[in-house]
């Protein structure tokens, strides 16, 4: 069962040459165009089961908020079609139709209204809205003396007041304090375990890895990109990086990860290790201990200068830690055709237990996003166990002590 | 597709009712008197029509000895004709002037313009109430042919409704509309017979007359209010039809222009 079917969808602007020329095409039947059309979005299909998340990434203008209007129905498709079951509630704009002169109990009203609830609904519903917003008195006055946070407490709250069977949040839970936006995340998780399907766009690639299992990479209109949301956000980084995506490709390793590799090619990584104490190679390391991460690379073309880096990412794709020769002050520089530049990075393995896979990067500057020679997601996995430090969770090892002291009342008083 | 668009209404009745109630609150809603204000504004308009031309300038009607005559007569056409442009002229910016709501949310577009023939008619309700009291007051109220009012009005509310629709989709995608109108609507008052009468113009012109479906509407309301005569009924037929069609072509318009109009504004 499926409650969101998009079926080739496209959605085309008309870009008249001149004022006149529309009015022409109204009045004189001719089939000579009087427009440029652009597509703003084409070809995209996908479906989405009940209870799925999924996120949509991209570049400005490649047609994110384009999809969404969409599929939240403001905006007319201009080719395909759009299957949907059940209701949508569409976090576009918050706090749209507030009236500043009217007291946030009137606002809620009408911006329900708006959503199509019948007066007996939000009769019912309003003591809820008015609890989550959590803005206590000013529920009575006027949305003109309210901070742009209260507004935007009391929109969420309408919105999603009734649990949509699709949710649409276009990067609106951006606005807020923490504290509200973790209320209001926990909600949208609260309504993912009920079955409500989400639709996020959010340039937060950490809020997208954190809550969606799927991920639909939009890149000038079309959809590059759609699945597993580790690979297709380690492709919208190196895309961020690129901008040309013919210099991307994916690869799936025998481990059955996928490597993404971008960049013009100068420099190549020929390889990746993880040595231990007595160099040699390991893939499991215990937590704590001292490492050396070895990264070879191969020059093809003769570079000026290099600035060699690596990240690691976390199973979710949450960056833990990342450096680069340029930040240790470390230049390295006139490399010729053939030669091999071995970087060794010495560190001591400060991680929880999990797995984690290592990015590696090569560019001229310490921003990869100019010459970017290349850049390497997901080309070398290792997971870190932990049989001798005492069992903590998360990610950072911080090597907590522990002292105890007891106070009781016949101790301060002998 | 009219059909749709009548149930798209009915669903939303809450939005719909709740606007007009808002957009009518908001005129009044930071001012000491409140809607108070919403009688006294069209108490002075009827007071100043009235008082300026019957008692300081001693206008007369040709045919008719009352100094108060003239006053009725330019009630009759000037409080219908304020209902009639006040639809026209709302309904051609309702899409614009709402341009965030239609990007922004989901509901039927159509809604826009019903909130504002409603508000006009809350508005155009209160004034002509006003104006039937003084009628009573003065003695003057015209008894039974009153009933003669509301279908006159229905049919002058749906030419301004098709007019205005077709107008206001017209000006998402041609701004000139805006301006142009409003330049329109001044030659239109001033060639139909409201503060003037029909008789005053030359013989010439008469025919011409016939083709401004306005002329009927507001010579039936001045033949109701000041004559207390049955209008014409005959008269009121072109209008009829000419409401209808514009109906139509607003309809036809909105149908196929409504989600490109999206894109536009």
């Amino acid at each position: 069962m499926t409650i969101l079917r998009v079926h080739n969808l496209g959605k085309a602007y008309k870009q008249y040459f001149s004022h006149w020329a529309r009015l022409a095409e109204w009045c004189l039947p001719s089939s000579r165009p009087r427009y440029h059309i652009h597509w703003a979005l084409q070809n995209v299909n996908f479906e989405i089961d009940p209870g799925q998340a999924m996120g949509i990434v991209g570049m400005n203008g490649a047609g994110k908020s384009t999809l969404l209007k969409i599929i939240a129905g403001t905006t007319q498709p201009t080719t395909g079609s759009i299957e949907m079951k059940g209701r949508v509630a569409a976090l576009l704009e918050l706090g749209m139709g507030f009236h500043p002169d009217f007291t946030g109990r009137q606002n809620v009203t009408m911006a329900a209204q708006l959503f199509g609830f019948s007066v007996h609904e939000i009769q019912d519903l309003l003591p809820e809205i008015e609890a989550f917003a959590e803005i206590g008195d000013y529920i009575d006055q006027p949305v003109r003396t309210y901070s742009s946070g209260m507004q935007m407490r009391l929109a969420f709250s309408v919105a999603t007041a009734k649990r949509p069977d699709l949710l649409i949040v276009d990067e609106a839970l951006a606005v807020g304090d923490s504290y509200f936006q973790q209320k209001s995340f926990s909600r949208i998780r609260k309504f993912r375990e009920e079955g409500t399907t989400l639709l996020l766009v959010s340039h937060d690639v950490g809020a997208i890895l954190s809550i969606c299992d799927r991920v639909a990479l939009l890149h000038a209109g079309t959809m590059v990109k759609e699945g597993d949301p580790e690979e297709a956000i380690d492709f919208y980084r190196a895309l961020l990086a690129e901008q040309d995506i013919g210099l991307i490709r994916q690869e799936r390793q025998a481990h059955g990860k996928v490597q993404t590799i971008s960049g013009r090619g100068e420099m190549i990584v020929s390889d990746i290790r993880l040595l231990d104490s007595n160099g040699l190679p390991i893939e499991a390391v215990e937590a704590g201990t001292r490492v050396t991460l070895e990264i070879r690379s191969r020059v093809n073309r003769p570079v000026p200068e290099v600035v060699a880096g690596f990240m690691i990412k976390d199973r979710l794709g949450q960056i833990m830690y990342g450096i680069n020769s340029d930040r240790l002050r470390q230049p390295i520089e006139h490399l010729a055709a053939g030669d091999e530049l071995v970087c060794r990075f010495q560190f001591a393995m400060n991680l929880g237990k999990g797995n984690y896979s290592v990015a590696t990067a090569l560019s001229r500057r310490d921003s990869h996003v100019t010459d970017n020679y290349e850049w390497r997601d997901g080309g070398f996995i290792f997971s870190v166990l932990n049989t001798k430090k005492p069992d903590f969770v998360g990610t950072v090892s911080l090597d907590a002590a522990l002292e105890v002291q007891r106070i009781s009342e016949n101790q301060i008083n002998p | 597709m009219v059909n749709a668009q009548m149930k798209a209404i009915w669903s939303y009745r809450g939005f719909i009712w709740g606007s007009v109630q808002r957009e009518f609150q908001s005129r009044y809603r930071n001012s000491l008197l409140g809607s108070v204000w919403a009688v006294l504004t069209p108490l002075a308009t009827i007071l100043i029509y009235t008082l300026i031309f019957s008692r300081l300038m001693q206008v007369r009607l040709p045919g008719m000895n009352d100094t108060l005559a003239y006053s009725i007569y330019l009630c009759a056409g000037i409080l219908t004709w304020g209902l009639f442009a006040e639809i026209i002229g709302r309904c051609q910016t309702v899409f614009l002037e709402n341009a965030n709501m239609i990007k922004k949310l989901t509901f039927p577009r159509i809604c826009l313009p019903v909130i504002v023939v409603l508000n006009a008619g809350v508005n155009f309700l209160i004034i002509f109430g006003l104006f039937l009291c003084f009628l009573v007051l003065v003695g003057r109220f015209p008894g039974w042919v009153i009933l003669a009012l509301p279908p006159i009005l229905i049919v002058q509310i749906a030419l301004a409704i098709g007019l205005g629709i077709v107008l206001g989709i017209m000006n998402v995608f041609f701004r000139d509309v805006g301006q142009f109108v409003g330049i329109v609507l001044q030659f239109w008052f001033w060639f139909t017979p409201i503060v003037y009468p029909a008789s005053v113009l030359p013989e010439y012109v008469q025919p011409w007359f016939r083709l401004n479906p306005m002329v009927s509407v507001v010579a039936a309301y001045q033949s109701i209010l000041l004559y207390g005569q049955w209008p014409q009924w005959s008269t009121l037929i072109p209008v009829l039809i000419t409401a209808i069609v514009v109906c139509l072509l607003a309809v036809g318009l909105y149908r196929r222009r409504a989600g490109e109009m999206v894109d536009e504004i």
